[in-house]
């Protein structure tokens, strides 16, 4: 009995490479905005873009030219702070879930960075507002770096524990079968072997975080002048291109744009970076 | 000679754990103080309000007279109309990069479509700006006067508006749910594919029975899209509008909960208009909550993969074991 195909199977074929075309097609149009974004960004931004820059300071509104380098030196002291704070807690964090994953409190810390990694930016500027900000009496860097560090603990904490879930297991075992503590095979045989990894990832967390606004609008405010003290307000990147974004001059439309190609550019050396990183770990510890 | 461990050993043991065990119960107070503060300090707000609040459309804060309806319509309204647009496309390349993808494309396609989501949200914000704002005007002109008539496409065209910002959200989400999605039909067994090409299914029916099996999942992951577009604050503040007004139209301009905060809490003048603001963190804060345990107890009932972070890497599997 030869097979028949009848025009109901003909429809059938035509309907599944029709929705094969589409799911290619979504493909591309999900990556047709960033290719737009990101040829916007750097024709319009890197011809304003220059080594005064990032050496000058901003210029009142009329004079052409001038730099962000205050608000580049804010956000790299923003970034100190909120690291400061997250990269220790992120690590002794995720090394007690590596090493107690059973525990009732880790699974509550795992839930709970979760959580607050799902919490609107926009939502710990005011937790930060209310903790670092309002008993001072004053925006000041120093709340900017916590609200930045807030964001980053959870980052920090699910890279690390992924990476060190990437150990393999014998190295711990040997540790433990010579006699060292628990705390001994992490601090001097885990983290160790993790460590290329974990730096990877604290530093896309950092150029995470380097990139949000909203928790900063509040805490860190900004600033026109130059200043590094801690407990003045301080001014950053972002923050300045939000400012000059929604301000009706021409100039700063284009400090705007020169900015955000210097964000964007920050974030695609990072996420290569750690791509790289990661997959050279991957293949290190393939059995 | 029964070999124990010595005294001081254990005794690192122990410390080791209460230490690094510290660090776990800090993180998780941080989160519990997160919602205990924002209820503290919108206090004055939810005395004098009560439910109220949630109903009033008047935000006029030199009256003090503030209601929050037309902040959570907005915030609601564009979060559901960049669902709308971005679930079938981020499904669409789910499909395309865990089925149909030649092997060589497929890490470089990954990496591109998770680039969307590392691109700051205030980039994205100056892109629509100036060049998604001008288009979206143009095609707002472009409108016919008949389908002016219909609610949905009233108003004038001014670009900044509800559309603006429903396009720009859809587009940071895509990432979002196309990555949990692809998790999701990672997990659907290939027995239930291999099953149906043997029945003679073609591609799509047998894709279309893997998104079956999987779609308590894929809800999750489009709930995880709906709690990142709900807090997403920049981008929509550049382009929606700011205008604290209830309105069908997609060319309205109007506002969101986390705009309003991000443009009036460093003005707020008086206790109450900052209470007020407060209180609308603290409902943002609490719906997201509610939102992302739901689409994690949805996405883990199809696969183990916990939610993908803010962050480039994926979460990897351990290869060792």
């Amino acid at each position: 009995m030869a097979i028949q195909i009848t025009a109901h199977d003909r429809r059938r074929k035509v309907l599944s490479r029709l929705v094969e075309v589409a799911c290619a097609g979504s493909v591309m149009l999900a990556l047709a905005p960033l290719a737009l974004v990101l040829y916007f960004v750097l024709s319009q931004g890197l011809p304003a873009l220059s080594l005064a820059f990032f050496t000058n300071m901003p210029k009142p509104v009329g004079e052409p030219g001038g730099g962000m380098a205050n608000a580049m030196i804010g956000t790299l002291i923003l970034l100190g702070l909120a690291g400061a704070l997250a990269v220790p807690v992120g690590i002794a964090c995720a090394v007690y879930l590596a090493e107690y994953p059973k525990r009732r409190l880790a699974q509550a810390a795992t839930f709970a960075a979760d959580i607050l990694n799902g919490v609107p930016s926009i939502v710990i500027g005011i937790f930060a507002y209310v903790i670092a900000v309002l008993p001072f009496r004053r925006f000041s860097a120093l709340a900017g770096g916590f609200a930045l560090g807030v964001m980053m603990i959870p980052i920090v904490v699910r890279t690390t524990e992924e990476l060190l879930a990437l150990v393999p297991p014998s190295l711990r075992e040997g540790a433990l079968a010579l006699g060292a503590t628990r705390g001994r095979a992490t601090w001097s045989v885990i983290l160790p072997a993790a460590l290329p990894g974990i730096v990877t990832g604290v530093l896309v967390a950092l150029a995470r975080v380097a990139g949000e606004t909203a928790p900063l609008l509040f805490t860190s405010f900004n600033n026109q002048f130059w200043s590094v003290r801690l407990d003045k307000p301080i001014a950053s990147l972002t923050v300045q291109i939000f400012t000059y974004a929604i301000a009706p001059y021409e100039d700063w439309h284009r400090q705007a744009w020169a900015g955000a190609s210097v964000l964007i550019g920050a974030m695609l050396v990072f996420s290569v970076l750690a791509r790289t990183v990661t997959r050279r770990l991957e293949r290190m510890h393939r059995p | 000679m029964s070999e124990r461990p010595s005294r001081t050993a254990a005794r690192g043991d122990l410390g080791f754990r209460l230490g690094t065990g510290a660090f776990a119960a800090f993180l998780c107070l941080l989160v519990i103080g997160i919602g205990v503060i924002l209820a503290d300090q919108s206090w004055l707000s939810i005395d004098k309000f009560g439910l109220g609040f949630w109903r009033g459309t008047t935000w006029d804060p030199v009256a003090g007279e503030f209601g929050a309806f037309p902040f959570i319509w907005g915030t609601l309204y564009s979060s559901l109309l960049a669902l709308v647009i971005s679930t079938p496309i981020a499904l669409g390349i789910a499909v395309f990069l865990s089925e149909l993808s030649p092997p060589v494309l497929k890490q470089p396609l990954i990496f591109l479509t998770e680039l969307l989501a590392a691109v700051p949200s205030i980039v994205y914000g100056l892109w629509a700006i100036y060049a998604l704002v001008p288009l979206v005007r143009r095609l707002e002109v472009l409108c016919p006067e008949w389908l002016r008539r219909v609610p949905l496409f009233s108003g004038p065209p001014l670009g900044v508006g509800m559309l603006a910002a429903g396009l720009v959200l859809a587009v940071m989400v895509i990432p979002f749910i196309a990555s949990v999605a692809r998790e999701i039909l990672k997990a659907v067994p290939v027995t239930q594919r291999e099953a149906a090409y043997a029945l003679g299914a073609t591609r799509w029916e047998a894709i279309r029975m893997a998104l079956y099996y999987g779609r308590t999942g894929i809800m999750g992951a489009v709930m995880l899209g709906l709690g990142r577009a709900l807090g997403e604050t920049m981008a929509v503040t550049m382009v929606i509008g700011n205008n604290p007004q209830v309105s069908l139209s997609l060319f309205a301009p109007q506002y969101t909960m986390a705009a309003v905060i991000a443009n009036e809490f460093t003005e707020a003048a008086g206790d109450l208009y900052r209470d007020a603001l407060v209180e609308i963190g603290l409902v943002l804060f609490t719906i997201t909550i509610v939102i992302n345990i739901l689409s994690q107890l949805l996405i883990w009932s199809v696969s183990d993969q916990r939610v993908p972070r803010r962050v480039v890497p994926k979460p990897k599997p351990a290869l060792a074991a």
